[in-house]
């Protein structure tokens, strides 16, 4: 069982998300939900960060532009109209294997357009071939140099997507079609499957977490963490701390997609305001205030700030207090927000609640060994 | 030709104008002591940078176990059995003692980052027989008292000792030991040679760059001399300390 305990917080976690969406059934406010899907999408990008930053030790000011080319990508896909083409024989084949799906736009125009699955796996790997090769050059570079050129990478992406008729310039790609996972299940923005969808974007964000937190916790985990604390020794001690950190950046940015694919879907469009800069400086603030090398932090701030600021609690000034945020806990709590001793409060809630799971999953199979036996 | 465990071949190494290796050939016996020596500024560290990949030589070999191995990248030596200590302690400050030798486990691992991720029954199983292992290691040392330590709240003499421990988790053929009695007191020295020794009747031969003339004079086979960056001695300790050359460089003239 000792292999699974690193995980009893994530089932307390799931535990909570259950409780929260009584709670707000309760409440009558259901229409909260639409914020907090959204805001998990986007604690997706952040886990991801978590890992580059607080474990491997690279910064990257550029996650924005990964997570844009993941929503951009699947966005351009699956709106894409292939039906002058419906005669030709390449796509009477893509058809038949069900690569195509059938729907019908806002104005009841019939669209041929690339499975939600295939636009997704495009996306990823996509994204993981850009990451590649920016990271190929830009990892070897440390400290500011690395912020400077990461910083670079997403500007360039911001003024690619602002340009290009490809990918809307201003206006963005709307109208996305739902995304169909499996059986009933499906990536829907929609009114009707706010519930359904609130339930799936936790579940994306747990299951980030588990194989995130797994990673931490293995023998890449203490090399990333190693390479943070003394990169020579590192090396020394035969880790190609070079391919290492080029494999976070990948994984940090390839989760970033998955995010931005997501909420792509969920939203039905995306604009170039989520490629900006200060989308990025967002993400590492919040980061920051989880603590760094801190994924539950990371995954708790993610959602928490993302859901005040979509719900318009910081008004126009938006920006400016996340920059705020990240001034701040550069001064004030360099080691996170739930470091503070007066908030540690907030810590022990989840600490409780993670240890009461344990004793109930272990009463179980207690008492399951004790009735078979 | 079996019996040279480590060759260096003609290595030069300069930075702006300074030589600081020249032209040094040595070999290193399987299963010796040897001590590299000489003044502040002989070159010592940079031949060791330079066997370690750390630093990349301008001419000249390096060859281990007959193979060359020169300009290689400090985890692909280190992955082919050579292991080393640092003049300062790089110890893995925020880890705990045992985390920073079960990271000395990693050449000999092998889960990647999906392994990792998944944490399969066998990745895990893995991660055990490290954990197992590192504690091992640190047991021999004694030092298993301080396992769950912060490796930075621990003292200097014990610090470069879990640098030892560390380096011996990976397994290696060859140790380098980077001035490893600088900052111990005497006794603290005394146990480290007889560590030092421990560690090559078990197999693993050591070359090691020192300014203690009691720990080199008593524990080694052969030393080497540098001085600005060329050798100018080797051969046992015996015919070291008489060698009027490294009495010259060490005393000075009148002494010689």
């Amino acid at each position: 069982m000792k292999r699974l305990c690193i995980h009893y917080p994530v089932l307390a976690a799931a535990v909570l998300v259950v409780l929260l969406h009584l709670v707000l059934a309760a409440t009558d406010k259901t229409f909260y939900m639409t914020q907090i899907t959204m805001s998990a999408y986007y604690a997706l990008v952040v886990i991801g960060l978590c890992l580059l930053m607080g474990y491997a030790g690279q910064i990257s000011l550029g996650h924005a532009g990964f997570f844009a080319i993941g929503g951009y990508t699947v966005a351009v896909l699956t709106t894409y109209n292939l039906s002058p083409y419906r005669e030709s024989t390449w796509l009477g084949s893509l058809r038949s294997l069900g690569l195509i799906v059938q729907w019908q736009d806002l104005y009841g125009q019939e669209v041929l357009s690339l499975s939600p699955w295939v636009a997704f796996v495009a996306a990823l790997l996509l994204t993981a071939l850009i990451a590649v090769a920016i990271g190929l050059p830009v990892i070897r570079l440390k400290g500011h140099y690395l912020a400077m050129a990461t910083l670079g990478f997403g500007l360039i992406i911001y003024r690619i997507v602002l340009g290009a008729k490809l990918f809307g310039q201003a206006d963005g790609i709307s109208n996305l079609p739902a995304f169909h996972l499996v059986g009933g299940l499906q990536v829907n923005g929609r009114a009707p499957f706010r519930v359904q969808n609130y339930y799936l974007a936790w579940a994306a964000v747990l299951a980030a977490m588990v194989l995130s937190l797994n990673l931490i916790h293995s023998r890449v985990g203490r090399a990333l963490r190693s390479i943070h604390q003394s990169e020579e020794a590192a090396h020394s001690l035969g880790i190609d701390t070079y391919r290492y950190k080029l494999a976070t950046f990948v994984l940090s940015a390839v989760l970033a997609a998955v995010g931005g694919a997501l909420l792509t879907h969920y939203n039905g469009s995306i604009g170039p305001s989520e490629v900006t800069v200060m989308k990025s400086v967002r993400y590492v603030a919040i980061v920051a205030v989880g603590g760094m090398a801190n994924l539950w932090g990371a995954m708790v701030m993610g959602v928490l700030l993302n859901f005040l600021s979509l719900r318009g609690v910081f008004g126009s000034f938006d920006d400016a207090v996340f920059g705020a945020i990240l001034i701040g806990v550069m001064l004030f709590a360099p080691q996170g927000l739930l470091r503070v001793p007066r908030l540690r409060g907030i810590l022990f809630v989840g600490r409780a609640s993670s240890l009461a799971f344990q004793r109930v999953v272990r009463g179980c199979t207690t008492y399951v060994r004790r009735s078979h036996g | 030709m079996d019996s040279v465990l480590l060759e260096t071949r003609n290595l030069h190494r300069s930075f702006g104008g300074v030589h600081a290796v020249r032209d040094v050939s040595m070999k290193v016996p399987v299963g010796a002591i040897k001590a590299v020596i000489g003044p502040n500024g002989a070159g010592k560290t940079t031949l060791f940078n330079l066997i370690a990949g750390t630093t990349t030589p301008h001419r000249g070999e390096v060859l281990f176990r007959g193979k060359r191995i020169t300009a290689w990248k400090p985890h692909a030596v280190a992955s082919l059995g050579i292991a080393r200590t640092f003049q300062t302690t790089k110890l893995f400050p925020q880890m705990t003692v045992h985390e920073n030798v079960m990271v000395g486990r990693h050449p000999r691992t092998r889960a990647g980052f999906l392994a990792g991720m998944l944490n399969l029954p066998h990745t895990w199983r893995e991660d055990r027989e490290t954990q197992a292992k590192a504690l091992e290691i640190l047991n021999d040392l004694g030092l298993e008292v301080y396992a769950e330590e912060t490796a930075a709240n621990l003292s200097f003499g014990r610090q470069r000792l879990v640098e030892f421990a560390r380096a011996l988790a990976t397994e290696p053929a060859l140790l380098l030991l980077d001035e490893p009695a600088a900052g111990l007191n005497i006794y603290e020295t005394k146990e480290l040679s007889q560590l030092i020794l421990k560690i090559r009747d078990r197999g693993v031969t050591c070359l090691i760059v020192e300014h203690d003339m009691s720990l080199v004079m008593t524990i080694s086979d052969e030393v080497v001399v540098l001085d600005q960056g060329q050798k100018i001695a080797e051969g046992p300790p015996s015919a070291i300390q008489r060698n009027s050359d490294v009495i010259r460089i060490y005393l000075g003239d009148e002494h010689a």
